[in-house]
């Protein structure tokens, strides 16, 4: 009898263990949101993204705070996935902050169709200082019909081919110019037991930078620009089916890492296989230099990193100079802000962002501000090549294309990355592909 | 069972009183019911989680039943199912009865086999994510070829992977509950047996198994019906990749619903998941037969 009374304990005792870690892990779900706003209504609210220029906006915060105490800005951050969910569901019930960061593009379109997000056309009128602080070709991506709902609010992310310097004098080859002499390098890789390319294929996202730039080089910008612009059959381009034979052939030759559809972006260890030398190359956005240069200092420093334009595709259209990625990310204003709100988030547009501390705090970390006029300051970073080449590469661009899941609508975007998964792996062909993106123009 | 006056007795046949289902059924209106109704509403409108909510008849549910990816979403969470179930319930049958007996190892085993449980689906599918990695994972670190496979790249390879996370994390709470099913048979059932000559196979066979039918059924349902909810996990472990290789139905819905913004849709989806978890609950229970309130235990 009293071995049962224990043992009943004991399990009720287990139950009530699975019982409070269940309800813990419920609770740690739902209170995930900026709690710690609650205190204040009328505070003016801003979600930003962790991540390499997290430390930057945070001190870009902190010193306006300091400052302007009556206008303070409460600050939180989220990682990238959960805020692209988050942000859009806070806004959609009426709970969004005051600024909201976004990228431009189909999901800004859809916020201004909604009439979610402020017009500040009058305010950059009003203002020309804060006009001309920044690159034109930026600028514009926070442009809609003619009225600027955006403003950049970080740096140029361009796309960039890295390689490692080491493994290429390894095999005595040289970065390569054309696709051809791309693809002639991916046997002698291989040979010498070092991958071609790596690429964090289960984040989907890394495979589309190989479309955009091949569309790009094969088709120029008008290719995408027609995708874009919804028009019925623009995924027909004979641009994209041939960019999407060449990826499936770069795939044949085994020129990607063994087992790419298992590597993360998200984790970085697509940029540790090129630092570790296991990879020759990555085609990555320009934001990973300020990841390796945390992950990897002596590799960045001792100067084995190497970085280069995608290589032209012989009978291309496309201009070489041209570019693929995010021009920048960007804050709107909420337009359901109560008017203190905006006053104070348009008072920290003015002159709380992009400061002499908040540029260099950028520049230090190893990225480049969208701002004119910093020549000089690049030149002073001890990353100086690398900044200098982005900052040339975004300055000089004729066109600077969205990354394409950004620039089409989320329902668009999700259906693309998922199928060109699919031609990574082989699982359907180009036609394949085409017929299916073409049934999702205008949705 | 001993029963001295009359009314007492009236109260056993009837039950007890109906008001003690009143607060988890306003709960349950209020926190399933009510979401249910909106759902299927939201089902029949046009909606991108921003803008206003327009009426747009059939079209979210044309859109999706027309759909391939709904289709194969279906089928992966059919394999899912099947294989979770193959998988988990003799596993999970075998060790309850190993660790319902008394010895202290076994007492201290069962207690080793509860940690996965203990664990939230976000951290194991991370855990498995680094573990997994085909160039900085468990294979390349133990210098284990045979362990460095595509695990969650390769399109074949990774729904038997999921099943086994699945498994790893919740074969523990099954383990419970035979656990506790095969500690309620009395012992005098195996006393008999023993007297009759049975060996041990013969007593598991005749004894544990047939007085554990209620104890299967439970389980079961939990299983199949609970596998209808893989959510977190296989979100946070392969996103429904590659392609859509392990795209649930639930993952589906989350994905349309909150990724491509069709909420219309990802309503239909949800109105499909429900229909089929109640279908599955409703057979699973009738497998169990009409009386399945009665006691097991007759002539014991």
């Amino acid at each position: 009898m009293e071995m049962q009374m224990v043992k009943l304990t004991l399990r009720s005792a287990a139950i009530a263990v699975t019982a409070a870690a269940v309800s813990l892990s419920l609770a740690a779900c739902g209170s995930s949101g900026p709690a710690g706003s609650a205190g204040n209504a009328d505070s003016t609210t801003m979600w930003g993204l962790t991540g390499g220029n997290q430390p930057v906006l945070q001190k870009s915060i902190d010193a306006w705070n300091k400052a302007h105490a009556d206008e303070a800005i409460k600050l939180d951050f989220f990682a990238n996935d959960a805020y692209k969910t988050k942000v859009r569901t806070a806004v959609g019930a009426g709970q969004g902050p005051t600024f909201i960061y976004g990228w431009g593009g189909g999901v800004l379109k859809s916020y201004v169709d909604s009439g979610q997000v402020a017009d500040m056309s009058d305010f950059i009128a009003s203002n020309p200082d804060v006009k001309s602080r920044y690159l034109p070709s930026v600028l514009k991506n926070g442009v809609i019909n003619g009225k600027t709902y955006a403003l950049p609010n970080n740096n140029v992310q361009p796309v960039v081919l890295y390689f490692n310097k080491d493994v290429f004098d390894k095999i005595g080859a040289q970065a390569p110019k054309t696709w051809d002499e791309l693809m002639a390098l991916v046997p002698k890789f291989k040979a010498a037991g070092i991958a071609p390319f790596s690429l964090g294929g289960q984040s989907k996202w890394p495979d589309l930078m190989w479309l955009e730039y091949l569309v790009e080089r094969i088709g120029g910008p008008d290719a995408f620009a027609n995708i874009a612009a919804n028009k019925p059959g623009a995924w027909s381009d004979p641009a994209v089916k041939e960019a999407l034979t060449k990826i499936q052939e770069l795939v044949d030759a085994g020129g990607f890492v063994n087992g790419f559809s298992s590597v993360a972006a998200d984790s970085n260890a697509d940029q540790a296989l090129l630092y570790t030398g296991k990879a020759a190359m990555i085609l990555q956005g320009g934001w990973i230099y300020q990841g390796m240069k945390k992950d990897a200092a002596d590799f960045v420093k001792s100067g084995k990193l190497g970085y280069i334009t995608f290589p032209t595709v012989s009978g291309g259209k496309g201009d070489p100079a041209n570019v693929v990625g995010n021009p920048s990310n960007f804050w709107s204003i909420s337009s359901k802000a109560t008017d203190s709100q905006k006053k104070a988030a348009l008072d920290y547009v003015k002159s709380g962002m992009f400061t002499d501390a908040d540029t260099q705090a950028l520049i230090d970390s190893g990225a480049v501000p969208v701002t004119t006029g910093i020549e000089s300051k690049l030149a002073a970073s001890p990353d100086k090549d690398f900044l200098s080449y982005v900052y040339g590469m975004a300055k000089n661009a004729p066109s600077f294309t969205l990354s394409w899941d950004q620039a089409l609508s989320p329902a668009q975007g999700d259906a693309m990355l998922a199928n060109l998964d699919q031609i990574f792996l082989k699982k359907i062909s180009p036609d394949q592909f085409v017929t299916t993106m073409n049934a999702t123009i205008g949705k | 069972m001993s029963t001295s006056t009359g009314s007492s007795r009236r109260v056993l046949e009837k039950g007890p009183s109906g008001w003690l289902a009143a607060p988890a059924l306003v709960f349950f209106l209020l926190f399933a019911i009510l979401p249910l109704l909106g759902v299927l509403f939201l089902s029949f409108t046009k909606w991108d989680g921003l803008g206003e909510i327009k009426l747009d008849g059939l079209s979210s549910w044309t859109t999706v039943l027309t759909d391939p990816v709904t289709g194969n979403a279906l089928l992966v969470t059919a394999k899912i199912m099947f294989f979770s179930f193959i998988v988990q319930a003799p596993i999970s049958l075998l060790l309850g009865v190993f660790t319902s007996a008394s010895q202290k190892y076994r007492a201290a085993l069962a207690v080793l086999y509860f940690v996965p449980l203990l664990l939230s689906s976000a951290a194991v599918a991370i855990a498995y994510k680094a573990l997994l990695d085909p160039n900085f994972g468990l294979g390349p670190g133990l210098g284990l070829p045979f362990l460095a496979q595509d695990w969650l790249g390769n399109s074949d390879l990774v729904l038997f992977v999921v099943v086994f996370v699945i498994a790893w994390q919740f074969v523990p709470f099954h383990t419970l509950i035979y656990q506790g099913g095969v500690r309620q048979i009395p012992a005098s059932l195996y006393e008999a047996a023993q007297i009759d000559g049975a060996g041990r196979m013969q007593q598991f066979f005749a004894i544990t198994l047939p007085q554990l039918k209620y104890t299967i059924i439970t389980s079961s349902t939990l299983m199949v019906v609970g596998s209808l909810a893989y959510f977190d996990l296989v979100f946070v472990l392969t996103g429904g990749g590659p392609g859509y290789a392990t795209r649930l139905l639930p993952l589906h819905m989350y994905l349309t619903g909150f990724k491509a913004n069709d909420m219309g849709a990802a309503s239909a989806l949800g109105v499909i998941l429900v229909v089929i978890g109640l279908a599955l609950a409703l057979i699973l229970q009738r497998l169990g037969g009409k009386n399945r309130n009665a006691s097991q235990l007759e002539g014991a």
